[in-house]
């Protein structure tokens, strides 16, 4: 039995290796920076050391002094181009070179370019910006901030969810809680550093970036520079880690255009470790407060959630997870608020689960104290406020298989044999301690196109201007054309990131393979009814069988009858030498402008709680074993059991993948990482992996994913729902949970560190 | 990264002459034009980030003599060259055996692959990693004598209780260091001043008023080897390293113990602290405390406390004494435990 490649269950695609795995492990894959590329100049970036003020002066002598320096872009270069806008494709409103003002720590000052990357670097680091400084704002309750209302900040964040009346039913509830959590700034750091790539062949642009957004950078690029954006080219065919840091563009990609432009060369830019603390987007640090009132039978009849998220001065980046909590559970009364916390800081942005990572920590963090309250096993709880109908807008949900995950990774787990006593469990010189939680994430599809074309050789070529940052992507697209034509996976190549393919929408809100599937499903759909038709016409090899009696199987179209005809005798006879269909996909409910939306980089979001005949979230249970030693109290997790389900699983080893990843990723959530300020000076303290932890292999030791069956043909075409951000949700919950049960100490803010231990 | 010249001298004496030929009397290793250079995992970082910048590097790999890469075990002891990697040391059978305290030391320190590259001099030379000094646009008087010290007010969790001061309270975080303390090893140096053997415990220094003087090493003097006096009831002893992940991360706090036990009652007790001093960290009153007595969870106590009695907190670091008491508390019971 091989654990990295699940046997299928019902509605599960084969464990297909990935199709691009020999070129990664074989280091023949070229991420954009280690591209060759011809004639080139290398930039390095120079950013502030304060939060808040204004450059009065740039010395930039002893950087012209450096041997090989070719320019340096700064203040007064950029005045030709517009403005970065914040949304959709663009990380934030601050045209750093635009503007004089400093925003933030770390913003950039100017870029240096030079011959080599060693004088890039030296030169920048020899550019010495003066200030005018101001006392900057760090986070939360340092002075100076300024708090608003979330609603409407966003267009993904229209209200704040509520139902019934909660303060009455709070009031009247016989068991409440009223409690504080709150969870650490974040950063991606994806091993691939940030970069950019830049070159000009007469008036076209080429950029060779990491992104999870070709098309939308196309866009946005182009009206930065003012061209049109069929002049511009993103190209990003592997991307080493993202996580959602490279969905959004960064400024620095018009500021390397522009580079290129002024030398007339192809300029690369690679962002240091450090530099990318300041000049990328994050997940800034959240607070809530969570009321949750139960008569004693473990009803719940009022649910509270209210948020408070820390964002820059001129964006409003809102998560606003209030809308999945407040959906959870059966409440009977909920009443939900999120308020945006505005400091002198970079603009946050996605970060694997924006919304759900923090916000479903705090609620399953509660749930947990809540069933200790009842005196009730937290799984039991759970049962007995399973939801018939969501309790917002009381439509029911697509599919939901909660309760069967919690059972069955109950049973993996061996909940069964935990003692519920507080610190009854032990191992010797070891505390033990069983924690779980829930994971939910939405269900998202979004317009998008796809071209594949069947050759009479039997060779399929699909392209699609998605992006492969790791989930698999390019493997299932490949496996749906390799189901619906009957070729093997071999026969596929599979083309994606580049602007210049049929686009896709931005690769976040787990969209991807559901998109990307329903438009490939498409377009291989509409191959076989050109080859059907042919087939099945009178005088051809399988006339008078009808379209739902055939299949495409081994290069053969199949009739139920066993009559078979090769594709490639019906192409021939067709006088073609290939079939290519263009697919353009828009779900259920779209609007009239989907696709052009598409088109304009900006595509609809559809699913999740915004359709009107059902909300539709992918569900999860995690159970997770800590050991907290006796006497220094560190906290190791030597088990973790995750059950998911999710609609159609394309591949069952990319899925497996996904989850796991998720569920290491929160683990490290839950005990280590998180990014210090110094709230002196609004900086960031440690910027580099030895300070910001993640969790190494040492740290995962038994880890099981159960794929849980589910079909749900609602959601989308392809019946799949995204599960690439599910896995990390509620695992930092499970752990608090397992660490209470260990200790008797709850844990209320992230990460759970020795030290509140210790106490 | 500055331009810089790369030599590979070919002996000993080549490299001291180069050395002092390109640095005075009155630099600080550290700070001196021209620095040495072994597994460079250490040197290099800090070079690139900017807080080291010599204009001229001597690269010891290539040096002829011998026993810079030999480990020898005698009777009297054992000697390891300076340029044995430390992979290699924590590797060898005779240390696993008779100094279980170096061999964990060096086995829970960094990763693989950079303990395949690191040799032991740069090891026990390595420069403290607080991030303030790490990154060159923040005040340290470490890195700029005099500019102010930014994490004394700052972010200071990984910071050190104990041998800090107004100054500097950067801990120092070698792991390896703490084993050689305890077990009063000789550091062996060259220079132009002719051949000398530090203690140990001479060779860093305190931040006091400079902390930008890390040892009592001179710009010219090239670490030979590092030798341990035979104690051969060490092969009761342990290092125990508490940290935030599991591997591959520097001590929140550790202890390296070794027992001479008569039956449970202490002989003598070797006490060295990591992650929470500004140097290698010898526990004198610790020991001390043990001396005669039974070790149990209670003398135990008694001796971490007298360890930390002069710890000084700053605001996000004073879990480290109650941390820094239990890791010892526990490693004296653990190697109480062991089957020496
Ligand atoms: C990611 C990471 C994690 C780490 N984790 C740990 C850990 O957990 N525990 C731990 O103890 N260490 C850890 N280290 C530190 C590591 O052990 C040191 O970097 C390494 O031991 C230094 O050895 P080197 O030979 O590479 O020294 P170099 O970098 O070559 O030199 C270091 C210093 O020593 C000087 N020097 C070197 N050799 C001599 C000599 N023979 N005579 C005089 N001066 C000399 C150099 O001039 C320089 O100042 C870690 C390092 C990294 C990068
Ligand atoms: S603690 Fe020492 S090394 Fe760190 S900033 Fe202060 S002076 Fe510099």
């Amino acid at each position: 039995m091989d654990a990295a490649a699940p046997r299928p269950k019902e509605n599960m695609g084969e464990p297909l290796p990935r199709v691009d795995a020999r070129l990664k492990v074989t280091g023949q894959a070229h991420y954009p920076a280690d591209l060759p590329i011809a004639n080139i100049a290398y930039g390095a970036l120079a950013t502030s050391s304060i939060a808040k003020g204004k450059v009065t002066k740039l010395r930039l002598d002893d950087a012209r002094a450096v041997p090989g320096l070719l320019d340096i872009v700064t203040y007064g270069d950029m005045d030709k181009v517009d403005k970065p806008k914040f949304g959709n494709s663009g990380a934030t409103s601050i045209g750093p070179l635009h503007d004089r003002t400093i925003f933030h720590d770390g913003q950039i000052v100017a870029l240096a370019v030079a011959e080599t990357f060693e004088a890039a670097e030296e030169a920048a680091r020899l550019i010495r910006a003066e200030y005018e400084e101001e006392k900057p704002t760090a986070t939360f309750d340092s002075p100076g901030t300024a708090t608003i209302p979330a609603a409407g900040k966003s267009p993904l964040f229209k209200e704040d969810v509520k139902a019934g009346d909660f303060d009455a039913a709070y009031a009247d509830a016989a068991v409440k809680i009223d409690q504080r959590y709150s969870t650490p700034t974040q950063h991606h750091n994806p091993i691939e550093l940030f970069s950019t790539t830049a070159f000009w062949e007469g008036d076209q642009l080429t950029v060779h970036e990491p992104s999870q957004n070709v098309t939308g950078w196309k866009v946005e690029l182009a009206r930065q520079l003012k061209i049109d954006p069929a002049k511009v080219r993103i190209v990003s065919p592997f991307i080493g880690g993202a996580f959602g840091s490279k969905g959004p563009m960064t400024p620095r990609t018009a500021i390397v255009a522009v580079a290129a432009k002024r030398l007339g060369r192809p300029v690369r830019c690679v962002t240091s470790r450090m530099q990318a603390f300041g000049t990328q987007t994050y997940r800034a640090e959240t607070r809530h407060r969570i009321r949750i009132g139960a008569g004693r039978d473990g009803h719940i009849t009022a649910f509270a959630h209210e948020g408070w998220e820390v964002t820059s001065r001129p964006d409003p980046y809102v998560v606003g997870g209030t809308s999945a909590t407040g959906r959870m559970y059966d409440y009977g009364s909920v009443l939900t608020h999120v308020s945006l916390v505005q400091a002198d800081r970079n603009t946050p942005g996605y970060m694997r689960s924006p919304p759900e990572t923090p916000y479903v920590y705090a609620l399953e963090n509660a749930m947990d104290e809540m069933a200790v309250a009842l005196g009730m096993d937290p799984v039991e709880f759970r049962r007995i406020n399973e939801p018939k109908t969501e309790p917002i807008g009381k439509k029911p949900f697509s599919s939901r298989s909660l309760i069967r995950c919690y059972d069955e990774a109950a049973e993996a787990f061996g909940w069964a044999k935990r003692d519920p006593k507080i610190g009854a469990m032990r191992d010797g010189e070891w505390l033990v301690g069983m924690g779980c939680a829930t994971a939910i994430y939405p269900t998202a599809v979004a317009p998008c196109a796809a071209r594949v074309r069947l050759t009479v050789d039997g060779d399929v070529r699909l392209q699609c201007g998605s992006h492969e940052i790791g989930t698999g992507v390019r493997t299932v697209a490949g496996q749906m054309a390799s189901e619906r034509l009957g070729v093997s996976i071999d026969r596929i190549s599979v083309e994606m990131g580049d602007s210049s393919l049929p686009p896709a929408p931005v690769s976040g809100g787990s969209i991807s393979t559901a998109s990307v599937c329903s438009a490939v499903l498409m377009a291989c759909d509409a191959i076989r009814t050109k080859l059907y038709a042919a087939a099945t016409a009178e005088g051809g090899p399988l006339a008078g069988s009808h379209n739902e009696e055939l299949e495409l199987a081994g290069g053969k179209i199949v009739a139920k009858s066993g009559a078979s005809a090769k594709v490639e005798d019906v192409l021939k006879a067709m006088q073609v030498g290939a079939i290519e269909e263009y697919a353009e996909f828009a779900p259920k409910g779209a609007t009239p402008d989907a696709l052009k939306k598409l088109y304009a980089g900006t595509p609809e979001f559809h699913g999740g709680d915004q359709d009107e005949d059902s909300v539709k979230y992918a569900f999860g249970a995690e159970f997770v074993e800590v050991r907290i030693n006796r006497h220094t109290r560190e906290i190791r997790v030597p088990r973790i059991v995750g059950a998911f389900a999710a609609g159609r699983i394309m591949n069952t080893r990319t899925a497996r993948s996904q989850l796991m990843g998720g569920m290491i990723w929160g683990i490290g959530q839950a005990l280590q990482e998180a990014t210090e300020i110094d709230r002196r000076y609004a900086r960031y303290v440690n910027r580099d992996l030895q300070d910001y932890l993640v969790p190494v292999n040492a740290d995962i030791k038994d880890l099981q994913v159960i794929l849980v069956p589910e079909v749900d043909p609602a959601v989308n075409p392809a019946g799949v729902k995204g599960l690439g951000e599910l896995g990390n949700v509620g695992t930092a919950a499970a752990v608090a949970s397992a660490v209470y049960h260990a200790t008797g100490k709850r844990i209320r803010d992230l990460p759970i560190r020795i030290e509140q231990l210790l106490v | 990264m500055r331009p810089f010249v790369y030599e590979q001298p070919a002996d000993i004496s080549a490299a001291v002459a180069i050395a002092s030929r390109f640095t005075t009397n009155d630099d600080q290793p550290t700070r001196a034009n021209a620095q040495f250079i072994a597994g460079g995992t250490n040197l290099a970082d800090y070079m690139k980030l900017g807080v080291a910048e010599p204009n001229r590097l001597l690269d010891l790999n290539r040096l002829k003599e011998s026993g810079l890469r030999q480990i020898r075990v005698t009777d009297d002891g054992i000697r390891f060259g300076a340029l044995v990697r430390m992979g290699e040391a924590a590797d060898h059978a005779e240390v696993k055996r008779r100094y279980p305290v170096i061999a964990d030391s060096l086995r829970l320190a960094a990763s693989g692959q950079i303990r395949n590259m690191a040799s032991l001099a740069g090891n026990i030379l390595q420069r403290t990693r607080c991030e303030y000094f790490r990154e060159t646009s923040w005040q340290c008087n470490k890195r700029v004598p005099g500019s102010g010290c930014a994490a004394m007010e700052g972010f200071n969790r990984q910071h050190a209780v104990l041998g800090g001061s107004d100054a500097c309270i950067a801990t120092y975080h070698g792991d390896f260091a703490q084993a050689l303390i305890a077990l009063d090893a000789v550091v062996h140096a060259e220079g132009s001043r002719g051949a000398r053997s530090i203690p140990f415990a001479k060779l860093h220094r305190q931040p006091g008023d400079t902390p930008h003087i890390e040892t009592d090493l001179a710009a010219d003097e090239i670490i030979t080897a590092i030798a341990v006096p035979a104690v051969p009831w060490a092969r009761r002893s342990l290092y125990l390293k508490i940290r935030d992940r599991e591997s591959y991360a520097f001590a929140l706090a550790s202890a390296a113990v070794a027992l001479d036990l008569d039956g449970e009652t202490v002989r003598e007790a070797r006490i060295a602290l990591g992650g929470v001093a500004t140097v290698p960290w010898r526990a004198g009153a610790a020991e001390q405390s043990l001396q005669g007595k039974k070790l149990d969870e209670t003398s135990a106590e008694a001796a971490a406390d007298a360890a930390f009695a002069q710890a000084q907190p700053r605001q996000h670091n004073a879990f480290k004494i109650e941390l820094g008491k239990r890791t010892l508390v526990r490693a004296l019971l653990e190697t109480r435990d062991m089957k020496a």
